[in-house]
């Protein structure tokens, strides 16, 4: 029950994270910047109008978005996002987890490759390289948690007894971290503001889509980086078996990630496309090192 | 054991009778995908009246042959009926495909005698319990499908594609031969049952060394695998559809057989299995990505596939080397279904290929483009078969690789070397799973989304006979993915087996939450494309936005090279690149290609090969075409044979 609270907590107050974060940017650039639900209002009037689709386009483009958002969704079942258990929990789900976003994230590419535009497949093509890159690093920092809890399941790791601690969790965080910021397109490796740069991923493949599939879109993109930042938030704060303010605590953990976010892309460029994938080996060295030590 | 037995009678006779109405080809194709169909359903049932491949219940069948001491004994067991079942099913939809495909050509009757007769073949290797009877069969099975890969023989291309097949296989079969004919000589019998107290007696370095070598040259582990990515292309696609789906498994049946009869397995032929499947399933994937022809790239998909499959394997042996038989059993189960997963979408994957080639008469990528439009029911098909071979929930690459990691991830914890093999399966598993998802998201992008690259005549579905196979194989692999459950009971019972332990409803459990998983993310994702339905009330056309260019062409389309071009950077592959660039200050022309070569083709065989040929052609003083000659060397070799005897 209180699993289905979080879950639902999650989906409410997803499209703050993209919020806070541009409210940190604007503080760090001298603006006032956007409201932080501004997401809200913007989710609210693409809702509200009809799509235009290319002559190119086929059902893949219009299904696009409903698997991302779907597989999405069912990912954020497995994650325990919140400061209870996971909705879902059984051994071998953080593999599923993993899929199912590989899942979001073929469709995703092929929509933007069905538009036939070179932008388009420009965004797919890096999407799927980094995305290759780092899957390697998600899975070594899973398999660190995965070998000192004794158990392969999300839930069990988190609340395990046995955590990791000292060195090697610093070393996992640093590399969920790396991912968190990878899968979620932010700088450093793509920049969520550009829409017609040449180093642009994520947002260049959304730019045929309009309405509500753009909708389906923007609100997925905060629910995964809820997730994300569920399971750095997770690993770093302590939380009891049954403590209280398991909730308080967790909230306040996930928009401290959020403007530790905005932090970063306040206080940093994005790496030259070339040195991304330096970056993103650097994530599964960086969890290597936590496997020897754990 | 007798519905067995008619089965391979049935499909024998239908190969007989295509043959006979060779100058008719329609008939000749009713006969013999007539026959190899209802073959199927016999063979089928066979399984079933033996329980089932989910049953540890046997059927045997052994009478002695004119040959002294060989017996023609065959033996349906749990392993032999997981091999068994995915080869009638796909041989059934690969033979309707192919009387689609063929049409009208005056090579239909040989080609389905070769076709229904591979089957045979292959039924009796998974089933022979009497080395001769099985290298016997070993070898049927690679000259028919030699025979298939030469159908089109008047490309030289082709043929040289056969003839490579040719040689590479039969270096296999060689050590194969020196195996049997050691165990032979061990124990004074050619039976299966007799082979443990043999294997017993030899060095397990030598066992596995032979059996590696030998059967891994059909699996296609690298880098034995070059024959693969020349035969493939040249082959029809049904008959590549067979051989990737189902013949070159053999070959992993055959090292699982091998083992079987071995009394111990240590732990590092665990690691080497696995290491072996590691560089196979990486480079695979990477050379795939490199590939224009779509065909080629499936075909290096197969080596990647085997190497997925040659890591659950190897999981499952060094979880065993270490006493862990719950490990063992789950990466067994892994390895196993994935040998039937990998044979339906394989399968369905070339169909498509085969498809699509059969409409627009392009293997290009890069020249193809926007089918999806024209061919609806092969793009779906196609689409659901990438799905499967990336691994994505709910289809059921994903059941078999979900296994495998749990395999990895269960002996993580254990110390030494053990843990960090089994992250590096983990990773390595990771990193397939990524490549796979950008190559098939290049492969289907490119080839049925976006617009079409260069005027394709008139293409649209083809014919009923091709369409239904590939929909029915797409079904399959969905199903399986949405009831892992059921499907992974085909698998427990010789994994069981393997690991010496292992109960069928371990596995349902374990994958019960997976099957539950995947239906709610099939029901959330049509709950959204439906509530997206909702909220769009009215939709507008207009051409996809070109940021404000206004005269695209589809020439500017990103193209599969393209797509591919920063992961080949990154891995150097030894890519080839040739541009032609734009002269002058009214530029005319101007071309860029690449070129991928095989690194272990032209890095170790071509060299190698060469130095053979080198060494050899001095003895070609001896063949002089002179029959006076050759009487004399017959003369000779018999008086030496007569001193031999005497002395």
């Amino acid at each position: 029950m209180r699993s289905f609270a979080d879950y639902l907590i999650a989906l409410l107050l997803a499209p703050l994270l993209p919020g806070i974060i541009n409210r940190v940017k604007a503080f760090f650039g001298g603006r006032k910047g956007q409201s932080v639900f501004q997401l809200y209002y913007d989710l609210q009037k693409l809702v509200s109008k009809d799509a235009v689709y290319s002559t190119t386009t086929t059902w893949v483009f219009r299904l696009g978005p409903a698997v991302a958002l779907g597989a999405l969704l069912c990912a954020l079942a497995l994650v325990p996002a919140g400061g209870h258990g996971a909705l879902a929990a059984f051994e071998g789900d953080m593999i599923l987890f993993a899929y199912l976003l590989a899942l979001g994230r073929f469709f995703t590419v092929l929509a933007a490759l069905d538009t036939g535009s070179s932008f388009e497949g420009m965004g797919a093509s890096r999407e799927v390289f980094f995305s290759a890159l780092a899957e390697p690093g998600i899975f070594i920092a899973l398999a660190v948690l995965a070998r000192k809890a004794g158990s392969f399941s999300l839930e069990s790791v988190f609340l395990s007894d046995n955590p990791v601690t000292g060195t090697p969790l610093l070393l996992v965080l640093a590399a969920l971290f790396i991912i968190f910021l990878s899968e979620n397109c932010r700088i450093p490796v793509d920049d969520p503001n550009t829409h017609l740069e040449l180093t642009m991923i994520h947002e260049v493949m959304a730019l045929d889509h309009g309405g509500p599939d753009l909708a389906l879109i923007s609100y997925g993109a905060a629910v995964k980086l809820w997730v994300f930042g569920a399971l750095l938030v997770r690993l770093a704060l302590p939380f009891g078996a049954r403590g209280a303010h398991n909730g308080i605590l967790f909230l306040c953990g996930i928009f401290t990630v959020a403007i530790v976010a905005g932090v970063v892309e306040s206080s940093m460029a994005r790496l030259r496309l070339n040195k991304v994938p330096a970056l993103l080996l650097s994530a599964s060295v960086l969890a290597f090192a936590a496997f020897v030590l754990v | 054991m007798s519905l067995f037995v008619t089965a391979l009678l049935l499909l024998a006779a239908s190969a007989v009778s295509s043959l006979i109405f060779h100058s008719r080809p329609q008939r000749a194709a009713l006969c013999g995908a007539g026959g190899a169909v209802l073959a199927s359903i016999v063979g089928l049932a066979a399984l079933f009246v033996h329980g089932g491949p989910g049953s540890g219940h046997c059927g045997s069948l052994s009478f002695p042959l004119a040959l002294p001491g060989v017996n023609f004994h065959i033996l349906l067991d749990p392993l032999s009926k997981l091999f068994l079942a995915p080869m009638f099913i796909l041989c059934a939809c690969a033979a309707v495909y192919g009387a689609g495909y063929a049409g009208h050509d005056k090579r239909t009757g040989p080609g389905f005698f070769f076709f229904n007769l591979l089957t045979v073949s292959m039924a009796l290797v998974f089933t022979a319990r009497d080395a001769v009877l099985f290298l016997a069969a070993w070898e049927m099975m690679t000259i028919f499908s030699f025979l298939l890969v030469v159908t089109d023989y008047s490309n030289a291309e082709t043929r040289r594609a056969g003839w490579i097949y040719l040689v590479a296989t039969h270096i296999g079969t060689a050590f194969l031969l020196a195996l049997f004919a050691l165990a032979w000589h061990k124990c004074g019998s050619t039976d299966f049952d007799a082979f443990p107290k043999a294997f017993a007696a030899l060095p397990f370095s030598a066992v596995a060394a032979m059996a590696l070598v030998g059967f891994g040259t059909k699996a296609g582990f690298f880098p034995l695998h070059v024959w693969l990515p020349r035969a493939h292309p040249a082959a029809p696609s049904h008959v590549s559809a067979v051989m990737s789906g189902i013949m070159i498994k053999t070959g992993i049946y055959g090292i699982l057989r091998v083992l079987s009869l071995c009394p111990f397995v240590p732990f590092g032929f665990g690691a080497l299995l696995a290491a072996t499947g590691l560089v196979s399933g990486v480079l695979g994937v990477l050379f795939a990505l490199a590939q224009h022809d779509i065909k080629r790239l499936l075909a290096y998909h197969s080596v990647e596939n085997i190497g997925i499959i040659a890591l659950g394997l190897g999981v499952g042996y060094m979880a065993l080397a270490c006493g862990r038989r719950d490990i063992a059993f789950i990466a067994f189960a892994g390895g196993l279904l994935h040998v039937v997963n990998h044979a339906l979408f394989k399968g369905l994957l070339f169909l498509g290929a085969g498809a699509v080639y059969h409409e627009t008469g392009l293997r290009d990528i890069d020249r193809l483009g926007g089918l999806l439009k024209i061919m609806p029911l092969t793009g779906v098909a196609f689409l659901a078969g990438c799905a499967a071979i990336c691994a994505l929930p709910p289809f059921n690459g994903f059941v078999s690789e979900f296994l495998i990691y749990s395999g990895a991830f269960k002996m993580l914890p254990s110390g030494g070397g053990a843990g960090y093999a089994a992250l590096a399966v983990v990773a390595g598993l990771a990193l397939i799973g990524g490549l796979a998802l950008a190559c098939f998201a290049k492969a289907f992008g490119v080839i049925f989304l976006g617009e079409p690259r260069s005027k394709t005549s008139a293409a649209c579905d083809a014919g009923r006979l091709m369409t239904y196979p590939m929909l029915a194989l797409a079904a399959l692999c969905l199903l399986v993915g949405l009831l892992p459950q059921f499907a992974a009971r085909f698998a427990a019972v010789p994994a069981a087996q393997l690991a010496g332990g292992g109960f069928a409803a371990e596995l349902s459990a374990r994958l019960l939450p997976v099957g539950i998983i995947a239906m709610l993310a099939a029901l959330a994702i049509a709950a959204l494309w439906l509530l997206r339905d909702l909220m769009i009330d009215s939709e507008t056309s207009a051409a996809t936005w070109g940021c404000g260019y206004t005269a695209p062409s589809a020439k500017i389309q990103y193209t599969a090279s393209s797509f591919a071009q920063p992961l080949m950077d990154m891995f150097g592959l030894g890519a080839v690149k040739t541009l032609e660039a734009p002269q002058g200050y009214f530029p005319q022309k101007a071309a860029f290609s690449t070129h991928t070569p095989d690194m272990a083709a032209s890095g170790f065989f071509v060299p190698v090969f060469r130095q053979i040929e080198e060494k050899l052609s001095r003895l070609s003083v001896i063949q002089r075409g002179v029959i006076h000659a050759y009487i004399l060397y017959i003369g000779v070799a018999l008086v030496a044979l007569l001193v031999w005897a005497l002395l």
